[in-house]
């Protein structure tokens, strides 16, 4: 809440001081010095940069370092790209974060490789920094990455989708995120580990792109039914392109005999497994990813100790329709650990 | 901003059309209200943080905006025909492309790479011109297709990769040098130099007044014996070879060659030329106005971040700034009448 009661506070003071011309001194000086007192105790500064501002994991991921920023003691900057893949939007974000003197930046990447030489320049000036949930090409251009491992998070519902099937024969649609983005594909192939099968197996019978999107996801399931009205497994990158395809399903009469696993564990993605509009889906924990962040850099502020490597923050398969041989936990838990 | 939208006197409705003191022309001037809110910005931003106020904060702005500054300069000539471009930010992104893989994976020596990328986008330039031009079809709807032409184009040639390792030359404009305790980007500079140039072409010579006649009427422009047909092909090339340098400065910014790249570019820099205070039915405005444009927009993010205030705040404000810079537009345009 603090957040929210603090920047329209700052927004009045942008327009208070930018409509009276004459007063613009005096006010805002006296603004900018309530502003310093308000940020608190903290010197220290810790930057947040997530791929967009709306999508609700990072709505949540922000929460996650806000809440942590305010027991450390330290201040929080956010910034976000204006799309998906918006590196430039990030670039200048780390640089006027920069300029601001952060002790240190959390990134989600938009462009794993593109992003690359501004967190170079940045780590030249002194700068810890941690990804978020992506990690960049190469690894080694941050300091240290918090993420779920999103191999092990396809491979969690691709050995679901296995035992649920019990030996049927299967026709398999993935619906993915885009070509080239490394969250998708790992999650990609590690559904195509945990089913027991290998790229180019012909029971997959339809691969689209979503980019995560859930009408995007609607039109890619309308066109795989086109083009194979027999499938009976459907892997989605995450659970909004997963609620499209059950739309799809559903104007097909199909929703009912058909497998939906999903990757991601957001809460309206949970409600749908308790509802059974998706079987099984791996949740992740962006709360956790940034919260850890913020603590590794303020330990590095306090005693100069730099994070470093991959800590894996964790995915746990969350399902109500319990396979044998598969480790889950139902949706009570998912729904008390979900994000968004 | 106030001062280009006082009030017309209330005794005399002719009051107006007395001969304009100095002052009363300085501030009539389309490029002064734009001025005044960049300069209001400034002072805001001063006093709200400490990390505003040097140097290096404002070579920063100027290299952050350097980019959609040089794309401005083309949307500018274009919306002075009376045009738009919708496809700036999807040429830019296919031009940087093709120097990126011509030079870091191609055969082609840097130089070569960088030449050809400008051919290319001034091809798509010449080709949005032509037809503009000569089947006739209106400006939106052609830059609207060649928005998805190019930005299709990207991503089928980079493969939907990033393009990295690139040779030495491709990223020269990214590289600083000190003036005073001042690191300035060679890019900034050739963003300025462009706008000079472009500022005095257009106010300067024959080809500029030709330019602004045609946006104020094509028509009239033909019957004044100006090759409308050539000129308006002429702009639209000239823009894409615009649209070619900011390419280079794109790739030279960030390092690498990214198809992702320029994808709200085109709305950006219409934003810029709207905050300068160019009219968007043509014929009236100024490249400097597109300088102070693109700069505010800089000046607002940088501080609201300095300031520590989420980006989402930034693009609200910058709505109600292009918001209110038309409203202003009209309100003196009326005036005028």
């Amino acid at each position: 809440m603090s957040r929210i009661s603090r920047l329209p506070s700052s927004l009045i003071r942008a327009a208070a001081c930018t409509g009276v011309a004459a007063l613009a001194l005096t006010a805002c000086g006296s603004g900018s010095e309530s502003g310093t007192a308000s940020s608190g105790s903290g010197d220290v500064k810790v930057g947040l940069i997530t791929k967009t501002d709306t999508n609700p994991f990072f709505v949540k991921m922000k929460e996650g370092a806000e809440k942590s920023a305010k027991a450390e003691g330290v201040e929080l900057m956010t910034a976000a790209g204006k799309f998906d893949g918006d590196n430039a939007g990030q670039v200048t974000a780390i640089e006027n974060m920069v300029a601001a003197g952060v002790k240190g930046i959390l990134i989600t990447p938009s462009d794993s490789k593109a992003i690359v030489p501004a967190l170079e320049k940045a780590k030249a000036q002194g700068v810890l920094v941690i990804a978020l949930d992506t990690p960049t090409e190469p690894e080694s251009a941050v300091d240290a990455l918090f993420a779920t491992d999103n191999l092990k998070a396809g491979e969690l519902i691709g050995e679901y989708a296995k035992a649920a099937m019990k030996g049927k024969d299967a026709k398999i649609a993935t619906l993915d995120l885009a070509p080239g983005v490394s969250v998708g594909v790992q999650r990609h192939n590690g559904f195509l580990k945990g089913f027991g099968i290998k790229e180019g197996d012909p029971s997959v019978v339809c691969s689209q792109d979503t980019g995560g999107d859930q009408a995007k996801g609607q039109t890619a399931m309308e066109n795989c039914l086109q083009k194979e009205p027999g499938i009976n497994v459907v892997y989605t990158i995450n659970e909004p392109a997963a609620l499209g395809a059950y739309t799809a399903l559903k104007a097909k009469g199909r929703e009912k005999d058909v497998l939906i696993v999903s990757v991601d564990g957001g809460c309206t993605g949970t409600e749908a497994v308790k509802g059974g509009t998706i079987a099984a889906t791996s949740q992740q924990y962006p709360l956790k990813m940034a919260a850890e962040g913020v603590k590794a850099v303020v330990t590095f502020a306090k005693d100069g100790k730099k994070a470093s490597g991959y800590t894996d923050t964790g995915v746990t398969l969350i399902t109500d329709k319990v396979q044998d041989g598969v480790t889950s936990k139902d949706t009570a838990y998912g729904l008390e650990n979900c994000w968004g | 901003m106030t001062a280009t939208s006082t009030p017309p006197s209330k005794t005399s409705p002719y009051a107006e059309l007395k001969a304009p003191t100095t002052a009363r022309r300085l501030l009539m001037q389309p490029t002064t209200g734009p001025l005044v809110a960049l300069l209001l910005a400034c002072v805001f931003f001063s006093f709200s943080t400490d990390q505003f106020l040097t140097g290096g904060n404002f070579s920063l702005i100027v290299q952050q905006v350097m980019v959609v500054g040089t794309l401005a300069i083309g949307q500018t000539l274009i919306i002075l025909t009376a045009g738009i471009d919708l496809s700036c930010g999807a040429v830019m992104a296919f031009g940087s492309i093709v120097i990126a893989k011509m030079a870091a994976e191609g055969s082609l020596p840097p130089l070569a790479a960088i030449a050809l990328g400008l051919v290319v986008c001034g091809g798509f330039g010449l080709l949005n011109g032509a037809l503009v031009q000569k089947i006739p079809l209106p400006p939106f709807i052609v830059t609207l297709g060649m928005l998805n032409v190019a930005f299709a184009l990207t991503h089928i040639y980079s493969e939907e990769q990033t393009v990295t390792n690139l040779p030495g030359p491709l990223t020269a404009l990214g590289q600083t040098f000190p003036l005073g305790k001042t690191d300035i980007t060679y890019g900034s500079l050739v963003t300025i130099a462009l706008f000079l140039l472009v500022a005095y072409a257009l106010s300067s010579t024959s080809w500029g007044r030709h330019v602004h006649a045609l946006g104020n009427s094509p028509e009239a422009a033909r019957l004044n014996g100006i090759r409308t047909s050539r000129l308006t092909i002429g702009v639209y090339t000239a823009a894409g070879v615009l649209y070619g340098i900011a390419a280079l400065l794109l790739i030279s910014r960030t390092g690498v060659g990214d198809p992702q790249a320029g994808q709200t570019d085109n709305l950006d820099s219409i934003t810029a030329v709207v905050l300068g205070g160019t009219s968007l039915f043509g014929g009236r405005g100024s490249v400097l106005g597109t300088f102070i444009g693109v700069l505010i927009v800089g000046v607002f993010r940088n501080g609201l971040q300095l300031m520590g205030v989420a980006s989402i705040y930034q693009t609200l404000i910058t709505g109600v700034l292009v918001i209110l810079a038309v409203t202003v537009d009209q309100l003196s345009r009326k005036k005028a009448r």
